[in-house]
């Protein structure tokens, strides 16, 4: 299956003298996807992306772009066009020279040079901006002018390197979609780091979770969200409730004096060490059929107003050592009357729970 | 996946691109030419001090008989004592003023500031000659000081004027950098100002007046013009290496003493580099700058002390100036030029001075161009860290060597019959390839810390646009740098105009300097000549550097509109 991706990442490894950086990485990029590298600081996801561009070269391992080994290769002779947070606009040349900054070593002509940088700044939104200076721009429409730049010798590859992170939280909203859009519509094979995992769900096709130097998952947003690998994930991807319990049987886990059910389990002995996870938003209130399996008797403990639901923190009113947040709309608590002290019955649906390895 | 062909252990072989071959070389071209121009020399000097006057080798002979010479060990012990009072003066009265300038409402702070510069743009020997004039045998004011100004009394005033500037600047630098907040803090804590003194302001300018004391001190130790003039009997070690080898012709022994100086200096500046190491930014991004507000007594009690000091600054380079434009002090005080008219005090006349200039033009345009090139090529270069190394290593040398003790390394480096490169010798050549390499610390931080301050991704960017490395080197790097190499440049102007020490040594008849010349005629007995000399060289290097500041102000402007938002 490998012979039909675009880049090859295998076993690759990044030391700096005992630190390891990255270790042992291998993953496969389909043409035309948009993959997102997801993980908190100093996971590895830059080093891997630096050294996929080949800026900073890896310690070992191969790296294979449309069936050519470049390890070894120097950025200049790789195939990549690279965003940085930063955006590095050359603040001396104006934004159309920035944008024809690598069309000119071509050697294409002067006319059909500004005609490119003409078209890309107009795909970028920015038809008008080419005598300006970048610091005569707002952070939003400078990265739009890098991703031109970089967009410009029309790589096989487009690199983002935490692309909207140095922006504010309304311009990065937009520039989402608009990134997201153009690189449909292009159908360049793009690599995003990022560590805002709302911006690697909204845009990737694929999102690589990373955690110390380590891949943890690879898989669709909804993947990445419905069916999280390891606890890491569960925890990094949205809000996740964890309970410490035991494995009993190979469909139940034991908490405190409360048994869950569970999806089947084989890979875990039993007896062994668990944690049990669910999404707030997957516990359940209303009409709870009479025979619901992994219903809690409950009390509101806490109720955070967060605008469109409120996060409850609920305490299990059998076992008070067992605690879980849970979401509720703003529907539910007017319905329900529920505040502070309220009574409830909760579910935990089976089908939504996850089991981990403690 | 399980298809994937087993490639892990194989060790990685990283091909080189063009530009990463390109400034390799560069780098390993420039390792070469600090090794020939600052390594080598100093090498050869240490070397001269184990042989004996026929080249024979001595051990150590030679140092034994210097520290067992009372008269020679004996300037070792001066030089400390003078450097010790001067930077105990200099340091406290530097403090004061870049406290006033920078943390008191004075009035025409700009131009306190500019006077306390001045000295930086006169040779050194500059206040020696004023001090001649108002306190030597024939001095206006002999009566008031009891005993004779040639010794260690004079030394210590004209070392306080010349390192003054020096001192000034670096405490500016330390003090302009507070954070109001932590005054106001201390205010609402309470605090007396004595204590926000003790526990805010002086402590934030601690780095800084350890660097400066370090500094003043070097600066006098090191210092060969005023010990030159104004020393008397008094022997320091810098005036020893002259006379040990321009006197008595005595390599050797010269070569020890400049050992012998080198290692103050040489302590000096690697406990300045360990203290600097552990300097934090003390300023934050969200700092917010302190902004002196008005208080009468203490704004009176600086304009007064500025004003005292100014006044003294003005008076020394007046006197100086009075002195070059009088007819024969002390008997017939009219006024004439006949002192300009060097020929008639030096074989080479006005020749020196434009010996001068060609010296300070040449050595501005290599000097800035191999410190840029050389600290890009150093700041940019991919892996190669061991050559960086070295590199970073020889450009921070020159700063802890005397230039005297450069110049006599010169000779024995340069002047060796063996030495392909001594066609060099006695030429302009070897006075620029000299003060360039004196001079070379200074500019290669200037060029690096410009460098540092600019996107780390343009060369990442470049090589992902397939755009040469020295394309964005002209197009952008070095554009954007413009205002660092400007000051790179004017700095080693001022200075190849300004320096005795290190060119001392290494003058031919033909391409003697204006600095140079003016300590010939000093020897000579012609105070008024000398000092018109210095005044000459004192005008055209503030004039570059007005020159400088206007083109900064106006012409950048203009040529860098990308800088305006």
């Amino acid at each position: 299956m490998t012979s039909s991706s675009y880049l090859e990442v295998r076993d690759l490894s990044k030391r700096f003298g005992d630190f390891t950086a990255l270790g042992s990485v291998s993953l496969d990029v389909t043409e035309g996807e948009f993959v997102c590298f997801l993980g908190p600081s100093g996971c590895g996801k830059t080093t891997l992306l630096r050294a996929i561009a080949g800026l900073d070269p890896q310690t070992s391992g191969t790296i294979r772009q449309k069936g050519r080994d470049v390890s070894g290769l120097p950025p200049a002779q790789r195939d990549f066009g690279i965003v940085f947070q930063s955006y590095a606009l050359f603040p001396n040349l104006t934004v159309a020279d920035n944008v024809g900054y690598g069309l000119v070593s071509r050697r294409q002509a002067r006319g059909a040079i500004a005609k490119r940088v003409e078209e890309l700044l107009a795909m970028v939104g920015l038809p008008d901006s080419g005598p300006k200076y970048p610091a005569q721009l707002s952070g939003g429409q400078q990265q739009r002018v890098a991703l031109a730049r970089a967009l410009a010798t029309s790589p096989g590859l487009l690199l983002l390197d935490e692309p909207l992170s140095a922006l504010d939280a309304r311009v990065r909203l937009r520039l989402r979609h608009e990134i997201k859009a153009l690189q449909r519509r292009l159908g360049v094979t793009t690599i995003m780091v990022t560590h805002d995992q709302e911006e690697a769900l909204t845009m990737a096709d694929r999102i690589v979770v990373m955690n110390h130097g380590a891949i943890e998952q690879v898989g669709s947003p909804q993947e990445i969200y419905r069916r999280p690998a390891t606890a890491f994930v569960a925890d990094f991807v949205g809000s996740m409730n964890f309970l410490a319990g035991t494995l009993e049987t190979p469909e139940r886990v034991k908490i405190g004096g409360l048994v869950f059910a569970c999806p089947m389990q084989d890979g875990l002995a039993l007896g062994t060490k668990v944690r049990l996870s669910i999404r707030p938003e997957d516990v359940r209130v209303r009409d709870l059929p009479a025979d619901v399996a992994n219903r809690v008797p409950v009390e509101v403990a806490e109720l955070d107003f967060v605008g469109a639901f409120c996060r409850a923190a609920l305490k299990v009113r059998t076992d008070g050592d067992v605690a879980l947040v849970a979401d509720f709309s703003s529907n539910l608590i007017r319905d329900l009357g529920v505040d502070i002290g309220s009574h409830l019955d909760v579910a935990l649906p089976p089908d939504r729970v996850r089991v981990y390895a403690a | 996946m399980s298809l994937a062909a087993p490639t892990s252990k194989i060790a990685l072989r990283i091909s080189l691109s063009r530009d990463d071959l390109l400034m390799r070389v560069g780098l390993v071209a420039l390792v070469g030419v600090l090794l020939l121009i600052v390594a080598l020399p100093l090498w050869a000097l240490l070397a001269k001090g184990f042989e004996d006057r026929d080249g024979h080798y001595v051990g150590l002979a030679n140092y034994i008989s210097y520290f067992s010479t009372p008269a020679l060990f004996n300037s070792a012990l001066n030089s400390f004592h003078v450097a010790a009072v001067c930077t105990a003066i200099v340091v406290p009265a530097a403090f004061m003023y870049a406290y006033a300038l920078t943390r008191t409402v004075l009035p025409g702070k700009w131009l306190f500031q500019g006077i306390s510069l001045i000295p930086i743009f006169a040779p050194s020997l500059l206040p020696g000659l004023a001090l001649v004039y108002l306190f030597g045998n024939q001095g206006f004011f002999k009566g008031l000081i009891g005993g004779s100004i040639y010794g260690f009394d004079g030394i210590v005033i004209a070392q306080v004027f010349y390192c003054f500037p020096h001192a000034t600047m670096i405490m500016v630098t330390a003090l302009a950098t507070a954070d109001a907040r932590l005054y106001e803090a201390a205010d609402a804590l309470g605090a007396s100002k004595i204590r926000v003194f003790f526990t805010v302001t002086l402590p934030g300018a601690k780095y800084g007046l350890i660097s400066a004391a370090l500094v003043v001190f070097t600066l006098v130790i090191t210092d060969f013009g005023i010990a030159k003039v104004i020393g008397g009997n008094f022997n320091v070690l810098a005036t020893d290496v002259y006379k040990q080898v321009i006197g008595q012709q005595n390599f050797s022994m010269g070569a020890v003493v400049g050992m012998v100086l080198l290692a103050p200096a040489a302590l000096a500046f690697l406990v300045d580099r360990l203290v600097q190491r552990k300097q934090v930014a003390l300023l934050t991004a969200r700092a917010v700058p302190l902004i002196p507000k008005p208080k009468f007594g203490r704004d009176l009690f600086f304009t007064a002390f500025c004003t005292l000091v100014s006044a003294g600054i003005l008076a020394i380079l007046g006197m100086a100036a009075w002195g070059s434009l009088i007819k024969y002090w002390p008997y017939n005080l009219s006024l004439t030029l006949a002192n300009y008219e060097f020929a008639n005090f030096d074989a080479n006349g006005w020749e020196s001075y434009f010996n001068s200039l060609r010296m300070a033009a040449g050595t501005a345009i290599v000097g800035t161009a191999l410190m840029f090139v050389g600290a890009w090529l150093n700041e940019k270069t991919r892996g190669f860290g061991v050559i960086r190394g070295i590199v970073q290593l020889l450009a921070f040398l020159p700063m802890a060597v005397p230039g005297i003790v450069l110049g006599l390394g010169y000779i024995f480096f340069f002047n060796a019959p063996n030495n392909p490169l001594n066609f060099l010798y006695a030429t302009m050549a070897i006075l620029v390839i000299n003060t360039v390499a004196h001079f070379y610390t200074v500019g290669h931080l200037t060029a690096t810390t410009a460098l540092k301050q600019i996107d780390p991704e343009f060369e990442s960017v470049s090589a992902s646009l397939k755009v040469p490395i020295w394309k964005t080197f002209g197009r952008v790097t070095a554009p954007i740098c413009l205002p660092a190499i400007l000051d790179i440049a004017i700095y080693l102007f001022v200075n190849a105009m300004t320096t005795v020490s290190s060119v001392i040594f290494l003058y031919a008849p033909d391409t003697k300097l204006a600095s140079v010349a003016a300590v010939n005629i000093e020897e000579a007995g012609t105070t008024a000549a000398a000092a018109a000399l210095c005044l000459v060289i004192v005008v055209t290097s503030a004039a570059v550097k007005a020159l400088h500041l206007l083109a900064d102000r106006f012409l950048l402007g203009r040529l860098q509109a990308w800088r305006r938002r």
